[in-house]
């Protein structure tokens, strides 16, 4: 055991009392903190040789919980490494979040998972819950050892070929299939991969006009719309990544109507930016799904708001320098978000009345912590439950400076951007991960 | 003028009708002289940094800058991109520390010359990236059409054939309608950009239907491989719907012309007796080319000094 976990068993015996917070923003309480715990929430509270933290004005949220991470280790630790997004995902109130199992060797193997997950223990900022790859290598041809990995330390629950589309439709089928018997999900990358062949941003006016070829919606429209048909066929559960249209989202409210099991998550880019970000090519603005329309963003945050669509997931994916500072079509998708996911969400849906901190909390924390089947994530703000939690000031706006950020990349699509917001502490289990907005690690 | 040309709508207007007068000027002072060569440029490095074959384009953009006196470097890069070697960005700033005062461009992903004109201090040119654009090709056309036809303004522009990929085709349409011509796009459906509904120009499927009004046809290279992606089902459907061919060429009204940016398919999009007929431009626009160039170039370079 190394010495900052041991320095953290230390911590947790550690009492917290948090002072004046608002609880997802109703009135103001006082919690108290005691065994990694919530032991009292009231107003009034007293406990002597309590740590105090006064949190008047504060907005107090459950832990969140990120469907989909990319951490980059094993193999590309010059991008991520557990510790790096672990801290990020602190920085961002994430109390756990999903590794997504994209990583070199691919996380296929219950002994890749519990690399990962013993990384995550090590680092002790966020619970570090390993995502198992659907197919061998990723390569949509057969069925990893689904049970092993479920079975393994890291007890996995959520499988994905997340970068791949399980394409396949009897292997996807199948995998459905196969991890009802683990209370497993499958979480899909919708794209069928024929119709984005060289795909490079939304396919519409823009991609016309700059001459980058076209990533259809049909495309991701048409693998949901078979997915549902094939989850509601063999009642299993089945779980959307990176919902990016608007009809995905119809598509979504069709298969709830008629009892489908499908969850579904959209990340904060989707909810904030455009297609328009790709004039001037800077590939920082590439990412798969690709940015699309106004109409898809205004799509994606009423579905959000309703709960068609369950859950933000950040689809962090940190890049190297060398890998987003280049021409567009050869530059690597994916953007950072687990720093900025919070603040995107106040600035998209709580500024404009879409959803209040319940409903925060709900799409952030609860329901995400449902499907990954995290037992101690995503609990109310009671006495008995795990504290898992996050305090957020809300008016306060900052300007996003990527040179600032916890992560080891830099490619946010945020930078220069003013931002509501700040995760000010976070908890896990008890322990600070965040004080003042600095990491505790 | 920008300081950078890197798609037609860095030109408005007056900045392109001043290129086309910048160049007939160029035209004028060197006809029927023996040495072709201004001293214009003389001391300033201009290099084509080609990372695609082009030979014409290069060689053009060559003898642009040497009748203007000034030195060339030519940097062939082919297959750019971190995977295989120096990156575009270190490769923009070993020419910037080597003192070059612009940049001429070819690139096969669109948007390249975007990229490095935000990395150096001198100017660049777009000589064509990837399916985006190319703008000096719609400038030297609209140069040719101007001495053909003696206007612009009204003149009806049939664009045919593989627009999809064609950044020829995204450069003439943005250009063309900026100086007041009238452009109609003719293609199979597949070969349409899906959104090319928003630009400012006529579509349409039928290349019988264009030609009796149009004054230019300008024939794009279709490359015969699209057909195994299904774009069309054979070279000689291809041919028998949007080729150009003696018969077709009869429809057209006595002064329209024929444009075709090079190299051609003979056979596919355009029959020999048109490639080679009086209404053809096609040798023409290749001389224009040298001095529409050497008009950009004395205009981004020189024009102030």
């Amino acid at each position: 055991m190394s010495e900052l976990a041991s320095s953290g068993r230390q911590q947790s015996r550690m009492t917290y009392l948090i002072t004046g917070a608002r609880p997802c923003g109703e009135d103001a309480a006082d919690i108290l903190v005691e065994d990694g715990r919530i032991a009292a929430v009231g107003e009034g509270l007293s406990a002597p040789g309590a740590e105090v933290l006064d949190a008047a004005g504060l907005v107090v949220l459950p832990g969140l919980v990120d469907l989909h991470t990319h951490l980059r280790e094993p193999g590309r630790e010059d991008a991520e490494t557990v510790e790096t997004g672990s801290r990020a995902a602190a920085l961002g109130g994430y109390t756990a979040v999903h590794a997504m199992a994209n990583t070199d060797p691919v996380a296929d193997t219950a002994g890749v998972v519990e690399q990962v997950w013993r990384l995550g223990e090590q680092a002790g900022l966020v619970d570090v819950v390993p995502v198992g790859a659907v197919t061998v290598g990723l390569r949509g041809d057969r069925l990893a050892e689904l049970g092993a990995m479920a079975d393994s330390a890291a007890r996995v629950r959520v499988f994905s070929d997340d970068g791949h589309c399980v394409s396949d439709p009897a292997l996807m089928r199948r995998a459905l299939e196969y991890v009802k018997a683990l209370d497993g999900v499958v979480a899909q990358h919708a794209e069928e991969p024929r119709l984005t062949v060289g795909a490079q941003m939304h396919e519409g006016d823009r991609s016309a006009r700059l001459g980058l070829t076209g990533w259809p919606a049909a495309a991701e429209e048409a693998i949901i719309a078979r997915d549902v048909l094939l989850a509601g066929h063999v009642g299993a559960r089945l779980h959307v990544c990176h919902v990016s249209t608007a009809g995905s989202v119809e598509i979504l409210r069709w298969a709830k109507s008629r009892g489908v099991q499908v969850t579904a998550e959209v990340t904060p880019h989707h909810l904030l930016l455009t297609d328009e970000c790709a004039e001037g090519y800077d590939p920082v603005f590439k990412v798969n799904p690709p940015l699309r329309t106004d109409a898809d963003v205004e799509a994606l945050r009423a579905g959000l708001a309703e709960g068609v669509i369950d859950a933000v997931a950040t689809d962090h994916a940190p890049h190297a320098v060398e890998d987003k500072e280049t021409e567009w079509a050869s530059a690597r998708p994916g953007m950072l978000g687990l720093e900025q996911a919070l603040s995107v969400v106040v600035a998209t849906m709580v500024e404009t009345g879409l959803l209040d901190w319940r409903g925060v909390a709900d799409r952030m924390s609860v329901r995400p912590a449902a499907i990954g089947r995290l037992d101690g994530h995503g609990r109310p703000l009671a006495p008995g439950e795990p504290a898992n939690l996050l305090l957020l000031d809300p008016g306060r706006r900052a300007v996003v400076d990527p040179a600032a950020l916890a992560s080891r990349s830099r490619n946010s699509p945020y930078a220069g951007r003013e931002l509501p917001g700040r995760v000010v502490h976070t908890f896990l289990r008890g322990v600070p991960t965040v004080l003042d907005g600095k990491a505790q690690r | 003028m920008k300081r950078h040309l890197l798609e037609a709508a860095d030109l408005d207007r007056a900045d392109a009708t001043l290129v086309l007068d910048t160049a007939a000027q160029i035209d004028a002072a060197l006809a029927g002289r023996e040495v072709k060569k201004l001293p214009t440029l003389r001391g300033r490095t201009v290099v084509n940094l080609f990372f695609e074959d082009s030979t014409r384009t290069r060689i053009s953009f060559e003898l642009a800058a040497k009748r203007l006196s000034a030195d060339v470097i030519n940097f062939s890069a082919k297959g750019s991109s971190v995977s295989k070697g120096e990156s575009l960005k270190d490769t923009a700033l070993t020419l910037e520390a080597m003192g070059s005062d612009a940049i001429v461009v070819r690139h096969q992903a669109s948007g390249a010359p975007h990229r490095l004109a935000t990395w150096v201090r001198g100017s660049v040119v777009n000589a064509g990236d990837g399916t985006h654009e190319h703008p000096t090709q719609a400038l030297l056309d609209a140069y040719t059409i101007r001495h053909r036809l003696g206007r612009l303004e009204g003149v009806r522009v049939a664009v045919v054939g593989d627009v999809l990929h064609s950044r020829v085709a995204r450069s003439n349409v943005r250009l063309l309608h900026t100086l007041g011509a009238e452009v109609t796009l003719v293609a199979p459906p597949t070969l349409l950009p899906v959104g090319v509904g928003s630009w400012p120009a006529e579509v349409s499927y039928d290349l019988d239907a264009v030609l009796p009004k149009a004054d230019v046809v300008m024939m794009l290279r279709v490359q015969a491989e699209r057909m195994n992606a299904s774009y069309f089902p054979s070279a000689r459907e291809y041919s028998r719907r949007y080729g150009l061919d003696g018969r077709r060429m009869g429809a057209l009204g006595d002064d329209a012309i024929v444009m075709h940016p090079g190299p051609m398919n003979r056979g596919m999009e355009i029959a020999a007796e048109v490639a080679d007929s009086v209404r053809s431009t096609i040798v023409e626009q290749v001389g224009n080319g040298v001095s529409v160039r050497m008009a950009v170039l004395y205009l981004l370079l020189g024009g102030n000094t």
